[in-house]
């Protein structure tokens, strides 16, 4: 067992973790935050999408262990109290999501998006989307949604 | 997973040292290609060394006419340098086409070339660019470094500190990237300056990457479109599975071949 210390959504959290115990079932199990998924087992459907210190990763792809001393947001992280992030109210609006289970990774890689392009337009996004897999939408209404958000953002 | 032992080390000679004493150990650096393959039980390793927060491998600098790269630098921090992308654009453009952003936040250079996938990208540029690949024991061509599938000269105790550019501005990379994961199905590098003209194939051989001499010896005696069209890359030796077949990948890579050029001389 390894002591990992970080600061999650602003809460600073310690916990003793099996080495070989992932991040995203680190945040989901032991955390109970259950809004980050887990959407294959190749390391390539983007559902289990977080912010670690400020860049969006994979957390199925990277061991608990790993973050120690870091920071890092999740979904839950994003809203302002009963204010949506941009994001989501975006989404919401644009009708962004079908089932949703995609969604809190398109998300998290959305606000990377729009925080590393000052400019965006409708080809930057598809490319960069190329990490999220979405089951549902057909993307249309993503790209709309991730568009949307970056003008208000 | 199975259980392993982890531990975070800050310097190269404590990384060296931790090898040494664990034959059973793997260094783990931005971990997407090893924690991937340990989930699926590919591999098993006892201990896990991670060189992630070891500051003096992650750095870009220029020294008399080089791009040098620290192992751990990663690849979107490659491809948003503007020195690379003053310096080597083609890298800068190579780097932006791994995989996907979340990826590129994690994945090193010294990562990519350690593991030496058949389909990856770095590979290409290294052999293309003859690149110089520094590592805790001494210095080595990238022709001598990359040997088989999977397999590299390094040694089970010597790890990757750097790999050297020579800048090259008249170079080009081309690949015809896997749909769902990025990876080369064929991709290829082309560079030349005053002295040497250089291309490198990745993604296609069943040995992995290699240097198409038929092709630089044909743009060696003249640069232009027709000599690259009139080589061919024989089906032989390369690879064939559900993505492509071995003379769907040869031919592939007679098309990255024109592109690359193409893109030279733009
Ligand atoms: C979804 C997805 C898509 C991808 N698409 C592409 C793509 O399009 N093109 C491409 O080229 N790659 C692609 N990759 C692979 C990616 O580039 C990896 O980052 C890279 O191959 C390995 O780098 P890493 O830092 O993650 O290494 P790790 O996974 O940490 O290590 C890989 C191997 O190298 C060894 N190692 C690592 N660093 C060193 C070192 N400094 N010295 C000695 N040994 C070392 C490790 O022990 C291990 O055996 C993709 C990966 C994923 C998950
Ligand atoms: S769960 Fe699919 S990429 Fe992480
Ligand atoms: S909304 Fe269902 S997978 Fe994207």
């Amino acid at each position: 067992m390894s002591l990992v210390e970080l600061e999650i959504n602003g809460n600073k959290v310690s916990h003793d973790v099996e080495e070989r115990q992932l991040l995203v079932h680190f945040i989901r199990d032991d955390l109970s935050l259950t809004g980050t998924h887990v959407g294959c087992d190749t390391s390539q459907c983007g559902a289990c999408v977080v912010h670690v210190d400020g860049k969006a990763v994979k957390s199925c792809s990277m061991l608990a262990v790993q973050a120690n001393n870091s920071k890092i947001t999740t979904i839950e992280g994003l809203a302002d109290g009963e204010n949506l992030h941009p994001v989501q109210e975006a989404f919401r609006e644009n009708h962004g999501l079908q089932c949703g289970f995609c969604t809190p990774g398109m998300i998290m890689a959305a606000v990377d998006i729009i925080n590393r392009n000052s400019i965006l337009n409708e080809k930057t996004v598809r490319e960069e989307l190329e990490g999220n897999l979405c089951r549902c939408t057909g993307y249309q209404n993503i790209v709309k949604s991730i568009l949307a958000a970056s003008e208000k953002m | 997973m199975y259980q392993f032992n982890y531990k975070k080390v800050e310097t190269i000679q404590e990384a060296v040292n931790e090898l040494t004493a664990n034959p059973d150990s793997k260094i783990l650096a931005g971990g997407m290609t090893l924690i991937p393959t340990m989930k699926q039980r590919l591999a098993s390793p006892e201990k896990l060394i991670d060189i992630r927060n070891i500051e003096e491998l992650n750095f870009i600098r220029e020294e008399s006419n080089n791009i040098i790269i620290g192992s751990t630098t990663n690849h979107f921090t490659v491809s948003s340098s503007d020195l690379i992308k003053e310096k080597i654009p083609s890298l800068s453009m190579l780097a932006e086409g791994i995989g996907d952003p979340h990826v590129r936040n994690m994945g090193t250079i010294g990562g990519a070339i350690s593991n030496n996938d058949p389909t990856a990208d770095y590979p290409a540029a290294c052999l293309g660019l003859g690149a110089k690949i520094k590592t805790s024991k001494r210095e080595l061509m990238a022709d001598e470094f990359f040997i088989s599938l999977f397999e590299t000269a390094l040694d089970e105790d010597e790890i990757v500190v750097s790999i050297s550019f020579p800048i090259i501005k008249d170079s080009f990379y081309m690949k015809f990237p896997n749909p769902a994961s990025r990876y080369a199905m064929a991709g290829v590098f082309i560079s030349k300056n005053e002295t040497d003209i250089r291309v490198a194939v990745t993604g296609a051989s069943e040995n992995g990457v290699f240097r198409w001499s038929e092709m630089e010896e044909s743009l060696s005696n003249n640069w232009s479109k027709s000599s690259v069209e009139n080589i061919k890359l024989s089906p032989e030796g390369i690879m064939s599975d559900i993505h492509g077949s071995s003379e769907y990948r040869a031919n592939l890579a007679n098309i990255m071949a024109i592109r690359a050029f193409e893109g030279i001389n733009e």
